[in-house]
């Protein structure tokens, strides 16, 4: 077993990029993410491989474009606003189908908005920030393992389906430090980067990295292989994890990140006052994992409520799976409040109505 | 009894958010200065950075805007043109101005955009927490250039006024310091000098001043003065870069 | 069960995360959960500087502390900040070298040590934070003071190992 070590999440980022092999960082500071770029900066250089600041969100996008298109792992990082400028070089990056990989360490919005921790990036990550009718695979870790796993499995995702891939998750997560094990990884076999745009090198015909299709035929064409292949992951990749949600329930909540371990806490909390309450923690946040909802369905007696750090974003994509068969909730805090654990069990005590 | 001296009627009367030592306060002292001397607070409009000074809408009296990071001489441009009789200025970093704003400000430069930038030139991301600038010298240590900054990789510093003079909207270009009491009054006269140089029609003013961040240098105020004069000034030498009013161009 | 959640505070420079990082450290000797999460942004340009340490035996939620089990300040601004967020019969350890008030709550326990003085005379006022985190750790028992010494001579610098034993002894004195 590897040793357990204490690390900050944004620190934890940055090795578990290296660990994954990639080749490539562009950056630019933005708290409460600046760690990810800073840790880069001292391990890049080390191992061989490439750390540069970017004059801007706009062109370490750019510059991760160009990197993913020669077939090299390629990551950068950043926080909500910077995310906002990076959204047209994703944009372009899904359309000419190349891996990489984003992280998010959200902040409370809109515009300038604050540094502490927040979920108010929800729409712009699952439902396109940039133009286009393209689709981001989103994993959202709910702790500092978590985050070394996913971020390294992103890789895998990305380069299996040619597909930028997020890993978001809050300004908490970035700051915060625990332990974390850096596993040996098996090799994943992944299909080989026959498009990459690296110099003939021998090879005849001429590899082009584009999202450019001026016949409305083509496009369509492009749109379709592209929402096939969108298909294909949501058959493939949805992942969430259950708690608590085995018998009869009073309420399901729906939550992902860190604030679903405060939801577990508030569980914990209601189940000594005789309120049985589930937890469905969505880890991909697109593919949505609607199958979760199936299951738990017949079990719960109020329903759900999506407890969120915004002003309510993911409540609609449970209010689409739930499709109208039981209530759907919300609960929310915003602008870099975290809710207590106390907070979320009271709101659920409104709603389920006192101990029984 | 006279008084000698008084808070400008430009600046709030609130504690700021600076560091101790910061040389921020210095300069927005000598803006609002300006602003009272010349009798423009009714009809100036300021645009605040992203960067330490972005609470600088908190500090000045006139109204204020607060930008997205690097976009104030676009947001100034859209003030100037909608109230031409305004006076508007910005106050901008060098992670600001010349990182991910440089598009911004060259623009306006080029455009002979009608209005003033203050440019803080303190070769460090301070805001953030000591990140590599655009500014950040060769060799120097930050937490994103943690071996000296090398030029091979990182790049070579910009000098921001040098290329700005070049550009023919620009009519007013100079580069002060605010390292002494002589330079922190030759500053304010490049200051005033670029404030009148807007009122008068004449086009776009620049004046960057450089100034310390003791935090991020990780030095006490009196050793960050001599850190600038010893390291940044040679690298950065202080002057007119061009004046257009007198036909100057150095 | 063991449970504590704890905040540290004080002024920058004065070593707040680091004491609440060798907390941690220590923890993870044990194999407890733990995390710490810092206070992070401009405030900090303030100078002040505080922490927030969860070590557990179940798993942690939210790493950011309100209801503090135990909280230790190293200045006025952060007893002022942080005296309410101590839970009734909650431990409240003040530097009372730094701390010119005293505590208004009846329903905690309050260990005052001049940590200052006492750190100068075990040889710097710099482990001042040792002092404070000795007496934590006597009084609190969540770690054994065997596994904050390991912590220490894993991640701490080894010419300061010996200082730092005698602060962290020093202040258990203060919690018997
Ligand atoms: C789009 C975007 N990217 C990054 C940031 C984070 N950020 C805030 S201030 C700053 C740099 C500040 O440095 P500088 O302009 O040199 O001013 P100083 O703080 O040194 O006065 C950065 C990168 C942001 N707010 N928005
Ligand atoms: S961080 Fe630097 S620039 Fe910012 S207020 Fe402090 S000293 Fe001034």
């Amino acid at each position: 077993m590897a040793e357990k070590v204490l690390m900050k999440g944004n620190e934890a980022i940055g090795e578990a990029a290296i660990q994954a092999g990639c080749q490539c960082f562009f950056g630019y500071p933005i708290t409460p993410q600046t760690e990810v770029a800073a840790y880069m900066s001292r391990r890049m250089p080390k191992v061989g491989r490439v750390y540069l600041q970017a004059e801007s969100e706009v062109a370490a996008i750019n510059m991760v474009y160009g990197a993913a298109g020669t077939g090299v792992r390629v990551m950068t990082s950043s926080s909500s606003p910077g995310i906002s400028l990076k959204a047209e070089g994703i944009s372009y990056i899904a359309g000419a189908e190349l891996p990489c990989v984003i992280i998010n360490i959200v902040r409370g919005g809109p515009g300038l908005g604050g540094i502490q921790p927040a979920q108010s990036d929800y729409f712009q990550a699952t439902k396109g920030g940039g133009h286009g009718d393209y689709k981001l695979v989103v994993f959202a870790p709910a702790s500092v393992q978590e985050m070394v796993d996913l971020v390294q499995d992103a890789f895998d995702v990305a380069d299996k389906y040619r597909t930028p891939v997020m890993v978001m998750g809050d300004g908490m997560l970035g700051q915060m430090m625990e332990p974390v094990e850096f596993k040996e990884r098996p090799k994943k076999e992944l299909p080989e980067k026959t498009w990459a745009a690296n110099g003939l090198r021998g090879r005849e015909k001429h590899n082009i990295i584009n999202s450019l299709f001026l016949k409305p035929e083509e496009l369509e064409d492009h749109n379709n292989k592209l929402q096939a292949k969108y298909k294909e992951i949501e058959n493939n990749e949805v992942r969430y994890e259950l708690y608590n949600c085995d018998e009869e329930m009073d309420l399901v909540i729906v939550a992902y990140g860190t604030l679903a371990r405060i939801c577990k806490n508030a569980i914990k909390m209601l189940k000594k006052e005789g309120i049985n309450v589930g937890l469905i923690r969505p880890i991909t946040l697109w593919p949505f994992p609607t199958e979760a909802f199936e299951k738990v369905m017949d079990k719960t007696k109020n329903g759900f409520i999506s407890v969120e750090m915004s002003c309510g974003q993911m409540v609609e994509d449970v209010a689409l799976s739930v499709n109208g068969r039981k209530p759907v909730h919300f609960y929310g805090r915003s602008g870099g409040m975290v809710p207590t654990p106390a907070e979320v069990a009271n709101r659920i005590k409104g709603i389920v109505g006192g101990a029984k | 009894m006279a008084v000698v001296f008084e808070r400008p009627k430009a600046l709030l009367d609130v504690p700021t958010h600076y560091c101790p030592g910061c040389t921020h306060g210095v300069i927005h002292r000598l803006v609002a200065e300006v602003i009272d001397e010349l009798g423009i607070l009714d009809k100036t409009i300021g645009v605040a950075p992203v960067g330490c000074s972005v609470l600088a809408y908190d500090y000045f009296t006139c109204d204020m805007y607060e930008a997205a990071h690097g976009r104030a001489p676009a947001v100034a441009t859209g003030i100037k043109r909608s109230v031409p009789d305004s006076v508007v200025f910005t106050y901008q970093g060098d992670g600001d101005l010349a990182a991910i704003g440089t598009a911004e400000i060259i623009h306006a430069a080029a455009r002979g955009e009608k209005i003033t930038t203050i440019f803080v030139n303190n070769a460090i991301y301070g805001m953030t927490g000591g990140q590599m600038a655009p500014t950040t010298l060769p060799g120097q240590v930050t937490e994103t250039s943690p071996y000296g900054r090398d030029v091979n990789t990182a790049g070579h510093p910009i000098r921001v006024s040098e290329m700005i003079s070049t550009l023919d909207g620009a009519v007013y270009v100079e580069r002060v310091s605010v390292d002494s009491v002589p330079n922190i009054i030759k500053a304010k006269k490049a200051i005033k000098k670029a404030f009148e140089i807007q009122l008068k029609g004449l086009g776009f003013s620049f004046v960057e001043v450089l100034s310390i961040c003791p935090t991020n240098w990780g030095l006490s105020p009196n050793e960050s003065i001599k850190w600038l004069r010893d390291n940044m000034i040679p690298y950065y030498p202080l002057g007119v870069k061009k004046d257009a009013t007198t036909g100057e161009v150095k | 069960m063991a449970n504590q959640e704890i905040i540290f505070a004080g002024f920058g420079g004065q070593g707040i995360l680091s004491m609440g990082k060798f907390l941690a450290y220590a923890g993870l000797e044990e194999d407890l959960n733990v995390s710490w999460f810092p206070s992070y942004g401009p405030e900090m340009r303030g100078g002040t500087s505080n922490c927030s340490v969860i070590i557990s035996d179940e798993p942690i939620g939210s790493p950011l502390v309100v209801d503090a089990t135990t909280v230790v300040v190293m200045n006025r601004p952060s007893l002022d900040k942080f005296e309410s967020h101590v839970v009734k019969g909650g431990l409240l350890i003040i530097d009372s070298d730094l701390v010119n008030r005293e505590p208004e709550r009846d329903d905690i326990e309050v260990i005052k040590i001049p940590a200052q003085t006492v750190a100068e005379e075990v040889g710097s006022k710099k482990i001042a934070n040792m002092v404070l985190l000795g007496a934590l750790v006597e009084k609190t028992k969540i770690v054994s003071m065997e596994s904050l010494l390991n912590a220490l001579k894993h991640h701490g610098k080894e010419q300061f190992f010996e200082l730092n034993k005698k602060a962290l002894e020093r202040g258990a004195e203060f919690a018997r």
